[in-house]
């Protein structure tokens, strides 16, 4: 066996990811930290730079209010924005949360701007708002201003800051003297023989949403072309779970409409351009059934129109047969033929919108120009397809899945405090275990910005936290964390032992790839549990089905090996998956209803019913290995 | 639509102890391949296409040939990133060439001070919901809240 060096770190706030809301964390937390002499820890698997769902760039904010009224459109107050996203995700959300991030997401809109974000700004210096919450911008280079702001101010710490990149967190540490409490993590890196114990006073998990729990609709050399990125594994979820903590609507996956194939963006082409969208026969899918619609109301006749049921209407239209879906983006240019007269004009505007369009694709989903491009596409010209994907996690999307987490103070309904052993704002159910932008559930459309923004006010919690406790220490034995170390390097003991039992190390019948077991999850996902393969409907039956068939997938992850570091990495990314397609699983058999239709229905209650209009929670005890479905109530703060 | 990186142009950094694109790649795929001293993407079909890699490489040794599931051959989206801007070269597969300019920062790199301009944080303040420089750099008097 190959000898593995094991690193023990000590800081008091461990920031585990590096995303947008890591990077959030870590300026706050470090902002509050410094006078109280507290020392911060950043952990990431990748390089901070460009790790997480922002690498590639974005193009635009989609969440900002416009509090001081210097905007384009009419700046309006947190209220109507709960209003908006709680409708938009059929009446359940937790609006203590979403007010929260509402009220403080501009502060980090106007850091991204003075840090160097450039912003879209109209003649009179007024940010450009493209839709009711939305802003352009020029974000290629987003995420490294956001990591640079980040690594500045963990910077100052001197010895008391640290960032770890390359490091993939497997386990949380639990303390031994308090079971309900999280005090450290373990795990590997992926460039050295190494492997990390981290001990702190309180750990902030944000380790991204999920994608690939559902198998994506490329397999080939595109399996990675997901919407989502290929890196975002679930950890966070998985993580939790396995530390005892409360998930919430875990089986509210988000299904992104976008251009087919290559995912490029849409939001802008609906929004500033509002470029028109038709089935196959020129006639229009969005408003064509009003009948079907109606008994999803009264969310479904709210404007604008819930994002699951503008999807559901595109899952109608494929039943009907009336697919492909086209983006019309040359009409924009027919509309501008017809309103300018100016010859001059009219060019200007079309180079503009050209220009604009290109850059929308350019700056967050390349692959989407690549994709024009191959085909001999030119949108001013022609339009392009459009298609659903597949199933993801991102509970700071247009989506609610993620922890039941505290809410801040002054906000919270009381009848929630009971759910947590301690009042900390962003706190999951678990002491010292904190978490933000895709890690909180029932707290949709925080997108970057207010995944940023999460990520701080969780931060400033946390070092609350750690300093209310702060002649506290972990307590772990030197035999758990040998245990967990055999673990996290199981699948380099099982290649060793077995791989020379065959010709040819790929097909052995002792062990499976951390691919072939992420293909047996996605099979199971896609064919039982409503992915795109059933036009994202299940019921109860597939739905057994499919849990019986996860529960051999649970008991072979002792039986995935790995030959090198890499494939650690896929291993125990694979693992973290797996726990979220089951928490996904039983609770989409504990919702007997169709609330999301446009997400997942089922087809043995396809229906809303609004005496199960509460929240689906689901937890894990690791001891006993027993799952445990709960509900919370849906308590309104507007 | 993996990456791929050219034999003719990749050094492999010269040697050093690991290559640009190692470091950047946030799906961990690069690898470089020391005999030889160059870089190659030792995973394909888990590429995002994000094009870090491309995009961060000193040699502009990298490129990206769209993904075989959908793509027809013969397209490219080429970048070349400056410290303020970005310009794209598109070559469709007929030939046609179209050319973008989108700026990327508006300070120099490297220049962010996160904290400074700020008063130094009270842990009286922890109590409190306003975070770093709030609620001043909202524009607005006070933080909005409900009552309960």
């Amino acid at each position: 066996m190959r000898e593995i060096a094991t690193e023990v770190v000590e800081t008091d706030i461990l920031i585990l990811g590096g995303g947008m809301s890591g990077c959030g964390a870590a300026v706050e937390a470090t902002y509050w930290a410094k006078p109280l002499g507290l020392k911060v820890t950043l952990v990431d698997k990748a390089a901070i730079d460009r790790s997480g769902p922002v690498a590639m760039g974005l193009s635009a904010i989609n969440t900002y209010m416009g509090m001081d009224g210097k905007v384009t459109q009419n700046p309006r107050a947190p209220e109507r924005f709960v209003e908006y996203v709680t409708n938009d995700q059929m009446g359940l959300m937790r609006q203590d949360m979403v007010y929260d991030v509402a009220r403080h997401v501009d502060s980090t809109v106007r850091h991204f701007e003075k840090w160097g974000l450039p912003i879209w700004k109209d003649e009179a210096g007024n940010l450009v708002k493209s839709g009711e919450w939305q802003l352009m911008i020029c974000g290629e280079s987003y995420k490294i201003l956001v990591a640079e702001a980040a690594k500045n101010a963990i910077g100052t710490l001197g010895d008391k800051g640290q960032i770890i990149e390359r490091v993939m967190i497997t386990h949380l540490l639990k303390d031994e003297k308090e079971p309900n409490r999280v005090c450290g993590a373990v795990g590997f890196s992926v460039r050295e023989d190494k492997f990390y114990v981290f001990k702190a006073k309180v750990v902030y998990c944000a380790l991204g949403g999920a994608v690939h729990v559902f198998r994506p609709r490329s397999q080939g050399e595109a399996f990675g072309r997901s919407w989502m990125p290929p890196f975002v594994n679930g950890t966070t979820y998985a993580l939790i779970l396995q530390a005892g903590g409360e998930l919430t609507q875990m089986d509210n996956t988000f299904v992104p409409p976008r251009f087919k194939d290559s995912y490029g963006p849409v939001g802008t082409f609906f929004l500033l351009f509002k470029t028109p969208a038709t089935n196959a026969y020129d006639g229009p899918y969005v408003g064509a059934y009003p009948t079907e619609l109606e008994k999803w109301a009264p969310y479904s006749n709210a404007k604008p129109c819930p994002t699951p049921m503008r999807n559901y209407e595109m899952i109608l239209c494929a039943k009907e047969g009336k697919t492909p879906y086209w983006m019309h983006t040359n009409r924009v240019v027919e509309r501008f033929q017809k309103e300018i007269t100016d010859p001059k004009e009219l060019k200007k505007k079309i180079k503009e919108y050209e220009s604009e369009a290109w850059e929308d694709f350019l700056d967050m989903t390349i692959a989407g120009a690549t994709n024009w491009a191959a085909h001999n596409i030119d949108p001013m010209e022609k339009p392009m397809e459009l298609q659903m994907s597949d199933s993801v996690f991102i509970g700071s999307h247009a989506c609610s899945c993620g922890a039941w987490a505290c809410g801040p103070e002054d906000l919270m309904p009381k009848e929630y405090a009971d759910s947590f052993p301690a009042q900390y704002n962003c706190m999951t159910t678990v002491m010292g275990l904190f978490t933000a932008g895709c890690g909180v559930g029932a707290c949709a459309h925080k997108f970057s910005s207010g995944s940023h923004v999460q990520g701080r006010i969780a931060g400033k919690a946390a070092v609350k936290f750690a300093n209310d406790n702060k002649d506290y220490t972990p307590t772990v034995s030197d035999d758990t964390i040998n245990k967990l170390k055999e673990i996290v390097y199981r699948p380099f003991a099982l290649y060793e032992e077995k791989s020379t039992y065959t010709a040819m190390p790929d097909v052995n019948p002792y062990y499976i790839s951390p691919h072939n077991f992420l293909f047996r999850l996605q099979k199971i996902m896609g064919e039982y549990c409503g992915g795109w393969e059933t036009l994202y409907g299940t019921s109860d039956k597939l739905l057994e089905v499919g849990l019986w068939k996860l529960a051999f997938c649970g008991e072979d992850i002792e039986k995935i090996a790995a030959k090198d570091l890499h494939e650690l990495l896929r291993a125990w990314e694979s693992i973290h998956r797996y726990w979220v397609g089951e928490a996904c699983a039983r609770t989409r058999l504990a919702r007997k209803e169709s609330r999301w239709p446009g997400y997942y229905y089922k087809y043995d209650y396809l229906k809303l019913d609004e005496t199960q209009k509460h929240f689906i929670n689901v937890k894990y005890d690791v001891d006993k290995k027993e799952w445990t479905i709960l509900t919370r109530p849906m308590i309104p703060i507007i | 639509m993996p990456s791929f990186v050219i034999n003719e142009k990749c050094d492999g950094c010269k040697g050093q102890d690991k290559t640009a694109c190692m470091y950047i790649c946030p799906n961990d795929l690069m690898i470089l391949d020391k005999e030889r001293m160059k870089a190659y993407n030792q995973e394909p079909s888990y590429c995002w296409e994000c094009y870090c890699c491309v995009k961060i490489c000193p040699q502009q040794a990298m490129d990206v040939r769209g993904y075989a599931d959908f793509m027809p051959l013969g397209a490219a989206s080429t970048p070349l990133r400056g410290t303020e801007d970005i310009m794209w070269t598109i070559t469709f597969r007929d030939g046609r060439i179209k050319r973008f300019k989108y700026a990327t920062r508006t300070t120099p790199e490297g220049s962010i001070k996160a904290l400074e301009g700020f008063p130094e944080a009270k842990a009286a303040d922890l109590a409190n919901q306003l975070l770093l420089g709030e609620p001043d750099i909202m524009g607005v008097k006070e933080l909005p809240t409900k009552k309960k």
